[in-house]
């Protein structure tokens, strides 16, 4: 059947391929080009945001390459906006929590929801069936409906702090992690569980070294859906950490707006790119990692 | 085995349910218990039976639409969403498995927009939407529809790629002998979407169709940076209404637990939907 497909398809590439490629070619460069709007903007002056976002110099080039080429230095101001961005979101800081927070959850969800949904499986108690079918309700729950108690308990379990947060994180997030779990330990043989027992393991030694690494791809499955929640999550963190002294990035963005009123477009276009750029590199790191995990949760979920 | 797994309930099971209670169960509980409550803080709640549910609607026995209007505009918003993002994204991923070259490449950059936040991304085209706009002297907050549809693209941007790449996951499913039956059988390429590949997809478009709604139902942050609700509160899908009631007036957080109540039933409705039609699938093929 493979080669079936390949042929249908080298056949269609000889016929269409190329006109094709071409319209792709320019519909996805067109999909990114806001991304690419803003790095410009981020180096221009604020004036000129507004009055000329999409061109790299007031004048057009017909009127002489000598004022075309002037008016775009008078266009650009070099990190001027980056500077400016920075030290008004204290970004670097922001970054550190974001990231701190991220990695904090992302580890603490994989190892007791993996755990947890070992447990619920292995183990056929009225608990652990009530604690399943609980996992699944959590799942269609909107985040209004608790954010006023959650956020207000969090308080007073002092809570409102990047490490505290974490626990809040493992509560929210423990639905859909111990559910993908769950599905996975489920296709997992007995025997070999058994075997590494009667060799002598105790439940914990089992688990780390046999059940963890047969569930490496579920893992990542699962890191990677809760890396994009958590990391861009608004909501959770504004309300849950004390914002005076802890922001995260995209609380840091929605502060910059608020705290100045007019907001601050030149500063604004640095941060947004200082924000996107980690994203990027991310995402051209553990691309085939992402897709999967996007398909795997998906079907799943 | 699962006596010896039991003694290790406090290291396996306890973080997770600890976590569990504090961060969802409990507050969930709660959360319906204070709806039927007067309070600003969890501590100093007074029982007021119904009167939350009756203020959504009634206030001072005026007749109060800020909730039917979100409503309506949050209804209209999730369909216009759920349509222009499933049929782009089909016609993306349609055109993604025909093998040509490049792909890859194209479906990176087609996804590379759903891994940016909602925040950050309505900082990107809240710049590029006012920029355009200022040349007809509007802003994307000018009426209703301008907001519209500025979430409507800020959502499809974010969103698309993201379906693109469950449906290229379900048109590489589709058995090649089938398209080559059809072919053969003089189907046209209209004949060949409508009767072979879109009936052997519906799963994929199930799930993608309930993915969007809830997404769309959802949807908040972009809301909150993009348009805030403005103007006025015309542009406030339902979860910022609720946020806005909740925080932006004291001595309405009961009001707001109890729309909090109401948007929860209608998420769950619409889960148990889709959970119905996907099972009923499933047991089909």
């Amino acid at each position: 059947m493979a080669g079936n497909k390949t042929e249908v398809s080298a056949a269609r590439r000889s016929k269409h391929g190329g006109i094709l490629s071409v319209v792709m070619t320019i519909l996805s460069i067109m999909w990114i080009s806001p991304i690419f709007v803003v790095i410009l903007n981020s180096f221009k002056r604020k004036a000129y945001i507004f009055k000329f976002p999409f061109g790299v110099s007031p004048y057009p080039i017909t009127d002489g390459f000598d004022k075309f080429l002037k008016g775009a230095q008078k266009m650009f101001c070099g990190m001027l906006n980056y500077q400016n961005g920075i030290s008004k979101t204290d970004l670097f800081h922001c970054f550190g929590y974001s990231l701190t927070i991220t990695i904090g959850s992302v580890a603490l969800i994989l190892l007791c929801c993996s755990m947890c949904a070992w447990y619920i499986t292995r183990v056929h108690t009225v608990a652990t069936k009530v604690i399943y079918v609980l996992c699944l309700f959590s799942m269609i729950v909107p985040f209004q409906m608790v954010m006023f108690t959650l956020s207000k308990f969090a308080n007073m379990l002092h809570l409102s702090t990047p490490v505290g947060i974490v626990v809040v994180y493992l509560g929210f997030g423990a639905g859909l992690s111990v559910f993908m779990f769950t599905g996975f330990v489920k296709s997992i043989s007995l025997e070999i569980e058994e075997a590494a027992m009667i060799d002598g393991c105790n439940p914990l030694q089992t688990y780390f070294m046999v059940i963890l690494p047969i569930m490496k791809p579920t893992v990542i499955t699962v890191a990677i859906l809760q890396t994009m929640w958590i990391w861009n999550d608004y909501l959770l963190p504004s309300l849950v950490l004390n914002i005076n002294k802890y922001k995260t990035i995209p609380i840091a963005i929605q502060y910059l707006k608020q705290s100045h009123g007019q907001i601050d477009w030149g500063a604004m276009m640095a941060v947004l790119v200082v924000a996107i750029v980690p994203i990027v590199i991310f995402y051209i790191f553990c691309q085939k990692y992402i897709i999967e995990g996007v398909m795997a949760g998906a079907v799943k979920g | 085995m699962e006596k010896s797994m039991k003694k290790f309930a406090p290291i396996f099971l306890w973080p997770t349910m600890i976590a569990f209670a504090i961060g969802f169960l409990i507050p969930f509980v709660y959360g319906i218990f204070l709806s039927f409550c007067k309070f600003t803080t969890v501590t100093d709640w007074e029982w007021v039976g119904l009167k939350n549910y009756g203020r959504i609607f009634y206030v001072n026995g005026v007749l109060d639409t800020t909730f039917l209007h979100s409503l309506w505009y949050t209804a209209l918003f999730t369909v216009t969403s759920v349509l222009v993002i499933n049929i782009v994204a089909f016609a993306i991923a349609m055109l993604l498995t025909k093998g040509i070259k490049g792909t890859n490449l194209f479906r990176t950059a087609f996804f590379l927009p759903n891994l940016i936040g909602g925040i950050v991304l309505s900082y990107i085209w809240l710049m590029i939407f006012n920029a355009i706009l200022q040349n007809y002297s509007k802003t994307i907050v000018s009426t209703q529809w301008t907001a519209f549809w500025g979430l409507i693209i800020v959502v499809c941007w974010q969103q698309i790629g993201y379906m693109m790449i469950i449906y290229v996951a379900g048109i590489q499913n589709v058995p090649g002998e089938l398209i080559e039956a059809a072919k053969i059988d003089g189907a046209s390429s209209f004949q060949l979407l409508k009767s072979v590949i879109i009936p052997l997809l519906m799963p994929t478009i199930t799930i993608c169709t309930f993915l969007s709604l809830t997404n769309g139902f959802k949807l908040f942050d972009q809301n909150l940076a993009l348009t805030g609700g403005n103007p006025g509160k015309m542009s406030q899908l339902l979860a910022l209404n609720i946020y806005d009631t909740m925080y932006g007036t004291q001595g309405w957080q009961g009001v707001g637990q109890a729309k909090a109540v109401i948007f929860f039933i209608m998420v769950a409705i619409i889960a148990i939907i889709q959970n119905k039609l996907t099972t009923s699938k499933e047991v089909e093929s």
